[in-house]
């Protein structure tokens, strides 16, 4: 076993309006940033588990985000996976 | 008689508005039950409140979907027995799957907390066939109640009767204008293919008693007895 971390980016999926990103966008605008053309607001999620090995890390972490850390109907998911130095 | 349950998740706030109304005002037999139980009993509706179940931690209603209870409710669902999810219910509904589709942000930020009026796109369900009028006003009070959906899925839900309520102006006219959260067709409520799960963001316990100013919502709990 060993232990992993993994580093998990959820966002919209493009078809879904992110009205908080909109906002963020005009509230740049108004700063002075007008060459920003949009932005749009994800989650960031780290979790730490332990696993056989990297591929049963992933394997995990994809079922994590299936059913809980993402909602497939609205978001997409992506996820790196660092192996944690043993003590 | 219809026996009721209505399930109390930790943050859950309407489950006792709800109570009010099937066991004070219809008189039926209503329990409460915990999120951490795991049997309903003898049960002809479950009711899932609105509120804030878990904190709406992560997404709403995404964390409430995994409590003990809620295996009850899909078992109870696949029965063709009444399930009503209300607001943090209906999103609840959602992300268990019951129901196509997710409650998303509002698309001009605010919290909502208003009265709406709300078109009966389809008057023959056993939900809303107990309603003489086109158009009802119901209060609304949440962040997250802009429906989405995929084309095809809109398009099923259109083709199977499966749009109960749409949002639209005091005469019936759904529009953009009287789209309060931005939802996909105005929707403020849908059933399943079967019709026996209904999702809405609109509070039906929040007019059912002349004394709060209207009983509009009355007629949709009446339904589910006749």
């Amino acid at each position: 076993m060993a232990d992993f971390q993994a580093r998990i980016y959820v966002t919209l999926r493009p078809s879904v309006l992110d009205p908080a990103g909109v906002a963020v966008c005009s509230g740049l605008h108004q700063l002075g940033y007008e060459g920003v053309e949009s932005v749009r607001i994800g989650k960031y999620i780290e979790v730490q588990l332990t696993a056989a090995d990297q591929q049963d890390a992933q394997t995990q972490l994809d079922q994590m985000c299936d059913r809980l850390l993402a909602n497939p109907v609205i978001e997409n998911y992506c996820f790196e996976i660092t192996e944690l130095a043993t003590a | 008689m219809s026996k009721f349950v209505i399930l109390v998740f930790p943050g859950s706030n309407c489950d006792r508005d709800i109570a009010y109304v099937t066991r004070d005002i219809l008189g039926q037999p209503t329990r409460l039950i915990w999120h951490q139980e795991t049997d309903l009993g003898d049960v002809d509706v479950v009711i899932v409140p609105g509120g804030f179940s878990y904190g709406d931690y992560l997404r709403c209603g995404a964390i409430a979907r995994f409590s003990p209870i809620m295996q009850a409710v899909l078992d109870h669902a696949a029965q063709g027995k009444w399930v009503l999810g209300v607001c943090n219910g209906f999103q609840i509904l959602t992300e268990v799957g019951l129901l196509p589709g997710a409650l998303t942000r509002n698309r001009d930020l605010h919290f909502i907390c208003d009265r709406t009026p709300l078109k009966i796109e389809n008057p023959q369900s056993p939900w809303t066939s107990t309603y003489a009028e086109a158009v009802i006003t119901l209060p609304i009070a949440h962040g997250e109640g802009r429906y989405h959906a995929d084309p095809d899925t809109l398009k099923s839900l259109e083709d199977h009767g499966q749009i109960l309520f749409r949002y639209c102006d005091p005469d019936g006219v759904v529009d953009q204008n009287h789209n309060p959260n931005g939802s996909l067709g105005n929707i403020a409520g849908i059933t399943n293919r079967q019709g026996n799960v209904l999702g809405m963001m609109p509070h039906p316990e929040r007019a059912a008693d002349a004394i709060v100013g209207s009983v509009d919502g009355l007629n949709l709990f009446q339904g589910l007895l006749s």
